[in-house]
């Protein structure tokens, strides 16, 4: 029973022992309540962490049960966020899907519509028919991509034990990829760019050179987070030997991604399972043998490297393909109409409109079936699994010949390898469940969809 | 890792679904999976249907059960588990391996310690819902990686709506226990011998499964400047 006044929680009944409501500065209070009714203060003490505690990543609930500081068991409660995306995505076509599930893993959007994507084009058996053109640029924003997200996992991880710095120079760089997702797909974030096909839009003018330009700078920056960082007598002394978790635990425990190449497994699905030309492309996977905290932020700043390898190969590769098709020749597919900058902003293409409405009726009445009613997808199952930044991404994709998905689960790389919280950080000390789970980089939009 | 190659969708045996429909089948070669039914063409039926289309019906045929030999490292896979399998479907370059629930745990323990197929990762358990696949409605669909041969499977186990009950394969693939339980969340499936099969994104006292096909989507209609616009599952859909 509390004894504590609370205006924003009250207090409960309970069967189970006492509760109390703790909201700083009053640990007296808890130490002095376990005292009463002859208990002793050596009792277990059940801590809910979250679901919005600032170091949780999001609305990620921790049960910990501790004894003094240290954690003698851990478990998370999920499903703060979920938000019903893959049973939405069931009541939409094919091709509105993608703005659906780019918002599961806001972090990585470009990952999710690809798996998605790719799944859909391996039903419809359009694989080998997507432009080059269009793959390269989905490389390009992929490792994009990959470097915001390792960005912000590696930004956030520095803030949660107080490397301020390391947070503030982190989202400043991703501000820039950012810019360049901007410049690109016209958002942000969300973007719904990579389409069953192809891409929805060609390469704006001028984004090789805005591309270049922030490889440049990246270079210079990269080098100042092994600075902050890598030797940092501080740093090092939280994260080495924490959150521990060997080879034939993560194999156990499904996880992948860099927590798994921190065990000095270089298993990378861009190498193993090549899927968009990764196979042409010259980068390493990057490993490192500790298995601990230290080592998965080792593998991601390496890893960012690697992107920028990528990113500059992709870039020379687009610069030789001005004007080619981003967009599969289908037409039974492929998006009608292409967006143009007209004198009030950014629409549907003058040239596309007068076409259907002036020159032909057979246009009109294919763009509006097209675009209401979708494209059909043979029926059966695909499961096409990329390397998403937090490991294996794969979507599910169940058709039944219809103009939507059937089912559309998505196999999320934080949801899996969250399962790992427990065994991470059991018998550690409570601060070092934070960085525990920081190493594993859980986003919570991916892992309650 | 083997110099095996990976089996793309064009050196495996493709059976396509659309070629499938009973009609067109020359010979009772295989079992032809039909799953209910497809009415009209624009979602527009009665006498709201000036087309004639509505009155349309095509069988939703799915991928058939293929045959020996499926090509490339899937015969290795299918020798290992060959007492254990219903059927085996390939579709664009995939293997499916579909087990009776009785002998899932059977296989998957072999999927796990055999040598010859060394499936170390079970990247997840997916619920699939098919309300016309009488008899067998609710299905959980697996993935395998075996990451020393580089390949990868699914593996498909189907049991009736009225007892959709299956064993929980946590206790050879730890990794299942956070899959499992959201395949019981969204689609009522009971893993039997799961540790602790409870609800895991839909809140403890939620009735019912979200993600079942005879649950509503939910949603309320939208008003703008007069008109009011159905929730999307009750607008017109295209069948």
């Amino acid at each position: 029973m509390s004894t504590t006044e609370d205006f924003y929680a009250g207090s409960s009944e309970t069967s189970d022992g006492k509760v109390f409501t703790v909201s700083g500065q009053d640990w007296d209070e808890i130490a002095a309540g376990l005292g009463e009714d002859g208990g002793d203060a050596q009792e277990r003490v059940v801590v809910n962490m979250g679901p919005q505690h600032p170091s949780t990543h999001g609305v990620l609930r921790l049960i910990l049960e501790l004894e003094g500081e240290t954690v003698t068991e851990a478990r998370c409660g999920i499903g703060y966020l979920h938000t019903g995306i893959e049973k939405n995505m069931e009541y939409r076509s094919w091709v509105q899907g993608t703005t659906f599930c780019t918002r599961m893993d806001y972090l990585s959007p470009f990952f999710n519509e690809m798996t998605y994507v790719l799944g859909v084009e391996r039903l419809l058996d359009i694989e080998d028919d997507i432009p080059e053109k269009a793959t390269v640029m989905r490389v390009l924003l992929m490792e994009l991509n990959r470097i915001s997200s390792h960005l912000v996992c590696i930004a956030t991880g520095g803030m949660e034990i107080g490397a301020l710095t390391v947070m503030t120079i982190g989202f400043r760089e991703r501000e820039l990829v950012l810019d360049l997702f901007e410049l690109i797909t016209g958002l942000r974030m969300n973007h719904a760019f990579i389409r069953p096909g192809g891409v929805a839009q060609d390469l704006p003018p001028g984004a090789l050179d805005e591309i270049r330009s922030f490889i440049a700078l990246m270079k210079k920056r990269l080098p100042e987070y092994a600075a902050l960082c890598n030797a940092n007598p501080i740093f090092k002394a939280r994260l080495v030997d924490v959150g521990h978790l060997d080879l034939e635990g993560c194999l156990a425990l499904g996880l992948t991604g860099p927590v798994l190449r921190s065990t000095g497994y270089p298993w990378d699905l861009r190498k193993t399972d090549p899927y968009c030309g990764y196979e042409t492309y010259d980068f390493d996977v990057q490993t490192w043998d500790t298995a601990d905290s230290y080592g998965r932020f080792r593998v991601r700043l390496n890893e960012m490297w690697e992107s920028l390898k990528i990113i500059e190969q992709a870039a020379d590769r687009l610069a030789k393909m001005e004007g080619e098709p981003v967009m599969v020749a289908d037409k039974k597919i492929a998006w009608p109409s292409q967006l143009a900058i007209g004198s009030d902003g950014m629409g549907n293409s003058l040239d596309h409109i007068r076409h259907i409405m002036g020159e032909s009726m057979e246009a009109l009445i294919h763009h509006f079936k097209l675009v209401t009613e979708g494209f059909r997808v043979p029926a059966g199952q695909a499961y096409v699994p990329i390397e998403s930044p937090r490991g294996e991404l794969g979507a599910h994709v169940v058709s039944d010949g219809g103009t939507r998905p059937f089912r559309a689960h998505f196999r999320d790389p934080s949801f899996n390898n969250l399962q790992a919280m427990g065994v991470m950080s059991e018998g550690s000390m409570i601060a070092d469940v934070i960085v525990a789970i920081a190493s594993i980089d859980p986003v919570m939009g991916g892992v309650d969809r | 890792m083997t110099d095996e190659k990976k089996v793309g969708p064009a050196e495996a045996v493709e059976q396509p679904a659309v070629e499938q429909s009973p009609e067109n089948v020359p010979a009772p070669t295989n079992e032809v999976r039909t799953i209910g039914e497809r009415q009209g063409m624009f979602g527009v039926s009665g006498t709201g249907d000036t087309s004639g289309y509505g009155g349309l019906v095509a069988p939703v045929v799915y991928p058939a059960a293929a045959e020996r030999p499926y090509g490339g490292w899937f015969d290795a896979v299918a020798d290992g588990l060959d007492p254990l399998i219903d059927a085996v479907v390939l579709h664009r370059g995939e293997i499916t391996f579909h087990i009776s629930a009785g002998n899932l745990l059977a296989a998957v323990k072999l999927l796990r310690d055999d040598p010859k197929l060394r499936f170390e990762l079970c990247a997840g358990v997916s619920g699939v819902h098919y309300p016309a696949d009488t008899g067998r409605e609710m299905h959980a669909v697996y993935s395998f990686l075996s990451m020393t041969f580089n390949r990868r499977i699914r593996v498909e186990v189907s049991v009736p709506d009225a007892a959709p009950t299956l064993p929980s394969i946590c206790s050879v693939y730890p990794a299942a226990d956070w899959h499992e339980r959201e395949a019981f969340d969204m689609f009522g499936l009971v893993f039997e011998g799961h540790p602790a099969l409870t609800r895991i994104l839909m809140p403890d006292d939620w009735p019912g499964h979200p993600q079942r096909k005879d649950y509503p989507l939910g949603g309320i209609p939208v008003e703008y400047k007069g008109g009011t616009i159905p929730p999307p599952d009750q607008r017109r859909s295209y069948s």
